[in-house]
C-alpha cells in the first residue's frame, strides 16, 4: 500500500534500501548476539518500572542493541538504545 | 619488515581465492617476495587459479607433519619473479592442522619473505582459527549482497576477538550499473553498516574469469578493470596512498574519458 503510494509520484523505494535496512536490523541482532525474545523481556522490564513514573507509548516504543564507539580509544561497544515516547508524566514522588 | 596477512570473508565464493592471487601477483610484479599460503585444506584452488596446479608435490600438511622440508613444498612462480606458492592438501581435512602449527609456520615463512598472503576457507570454525591464528593483518572480502555482508561483519567481529586489528575491506563485484539504478548498496553503504576501512573496491569484470580460465591473476592485465583495481589495492597494501578505483561518479570527468577510451563496459 505504501509502496504503491509512493509508486505514484515517482519515488519508489529501490532494492538496495530495502537491503541496507534489513542487513542493520539483522546485524543488531548479530552483534548484540542476543535474542528478540530477550531483548521483549528486557522491553517489558523497562515498561514496568517506567509506568510507575509516566504514561509512555507501548506501541510506539523502541529498543535496539547496535554498536557505538567507546569514549576513549575507536573500538566498538554494545549499546542499548531504547526510544520511549512519554504520554504524560505522573504526580508520583513530586 | 615482513607481513602476514590473512584474506577471509565468511561467506564462500565471494572472491577471496581470486583475491589472494591478484594481490599476491601484484605484490611481486612490485618487487616483493611473497608467498601464498592456501589454508582450505580438503578444498584447495589456490593452485589452479594460479595456474600451478601441475607442479604440486608436497603440500601444507606434509610441511606441518614433517613429512617434506619447508623449501621442499614451495612451489616457485616461474612467470613472477619473487612469487611462491604453499598448496593446500586435497585429502585431508582442516582438523589436520592446528593453530599454533600455523603460528610456527607462519614465523618460519617470515624469514624469507616480505609478505605472507593466507588464502582462508569459508565458515568460522577450525580452518578459519587455523588461517588467522599467524597472521598480522587481515583483508575481509564481500560483495555487495546482504548475505555477504552480513557475513563479514561477523568475521570482523570475531577477527577483532582473536586481536587481528584493523581489517580492511576488500569490497568486490560491484556493478555500477546496478548501483546507479539503486539496486546494489553503494560503497558508502557498505562501509556505513561495517564501520571498517576500506582497502579497495573491485567491479564486477569478466576478465577475471577469462583469466582464472587461463591460470593467469587478472592484475597482470593491463585492460582488465578488476586487474587494475587490485593493482591498488596491491600499493595501498604496501603503504602507499593511491586513490581508490572510481566507479562512484559515473557521470565525472574521469568516468567520461574513460568511457571513451573503452575502459568501461558500461
Amino acid at each position: 500500500m505504501f509502496l504503491d503510494f509512493s509508486k505514484l509520484f515517482g519515488k519508489s523505494k529501490s532494492s538496495k534500501d530495502f537491503a541496507k535496512e534489513r542487513l542493520k536490523l539483522v546485524l543488531i541482532h548479530d552483534r548484540a548476539n542476543v535474542s528478540p525474545q530477550f531483548l521483549e523481556m528486557v522491553k517489558g522490564e523497562i515498561i514496568k518500572v517506567i509506568s510507575n513514573y509516566m504514561d509512555v507509548d507501548e506501541d510506539s516504543l523502541d529498543i535496539q542493541m547496535t554498536r557505538t564507539k567507546s569514549e576513549e580509544g575507536d573500538r566498538f561497544v554494545p549499546a542499548l538504545v531504547a526510544n520511549i515516547p512519554i504520554r504524560k508524566v505522573k504526580d508520583v514522588g513530586k | 619488515m615482513s607481513e602476514v596477512i590473512v584474506i577471509t570473508s565468511g561467506k564462500g565464493g565471494v572472491g577471496k581465492t581470486t583475491s589472494t592471487a591478484n594481490i599476491g601477483a601484484g605484490l611481486a610484479l612490485e618487487g616483493k617476495k611473497v608467498v601464498l599460503l592456501d589454508t582450505d585444506i580438503g578444498l584447495r584452488n589456490l593452485d589452479v587459479v594460479m595456474g600451478l596446479e601441475n607442479r604440486i608435490v608436497y603440500d601444507l600438511v606434509d610441511v606441518i607433519e614433517g613429512t617434506c622440508r619447508l623449501k621442499q613444498a614451495l612451489i616457485k612462480d616461474k612467470r613472477y619473479e619473487g612469487l611462491h606458492l604453499l598448496p593446500a592438501a586435497q585429502t585431508r581435512d582442516k582438523s589436520a592442522v592446528n593453530p599454533e602449527q600455523m603460528i610456527k609456520l607462519c614465523e618460519e615463512l617470515k624469514q624469507d619473505f616480505d609478505y605472507v598472503l593466507v588464502d582462508c576457507p569459508a565458515g568460522i570454525e577450525q580452518g578459519f582459527k587455523n588461517a588467522i591464528a599467524g597472521a598480522s593483518r587481515a583483508i575481509v572480502v564481500t560483495t555487495p549482497e546482504v548475505s555477504a555482508v552480513r557475513d563479514a561483519d561477523r568475521i570482523i567481529g570475531l577477527l577483532e576477538a582473536n586481536e587481528v586489528r584493523n581489517p580492511r575491506l576488500l569490497i568486490n563485484r560491484v556493478r555500477q550499473d546496478m548501483v546507479k539504478r539503486g539496486d546494489m548498496m553503494t560503497i558508502d553503504d557498505i562501509i556505513d553498516i561495517l564501520a571498517i576501512d576500506l582497502i579497495g573496491v573491485v567491479p564486477d569484470d569478466e576478465k577475471i574469469i577469462v583469466s582464472t580460465n587461463r591460470g593467469e591473476p587478472a592484475v597482470t592485465d593491463n585492460k582488465s578493470l578488476a586487474g587494475e583495481a587490485y593493482r591498488g589495492i596491491t600499493k595501498r597494501i604496501m603503504g602507499q596512498d593511491v586513490p581508490i578505483i572510481n566507479l562512484e561518479c559515473e557521470d565525472g570527468f574521469m568516468f567520461k574519458i574513460k568511457k571513451l577510451l573503452g575502459l568501461k563496459a558500461n
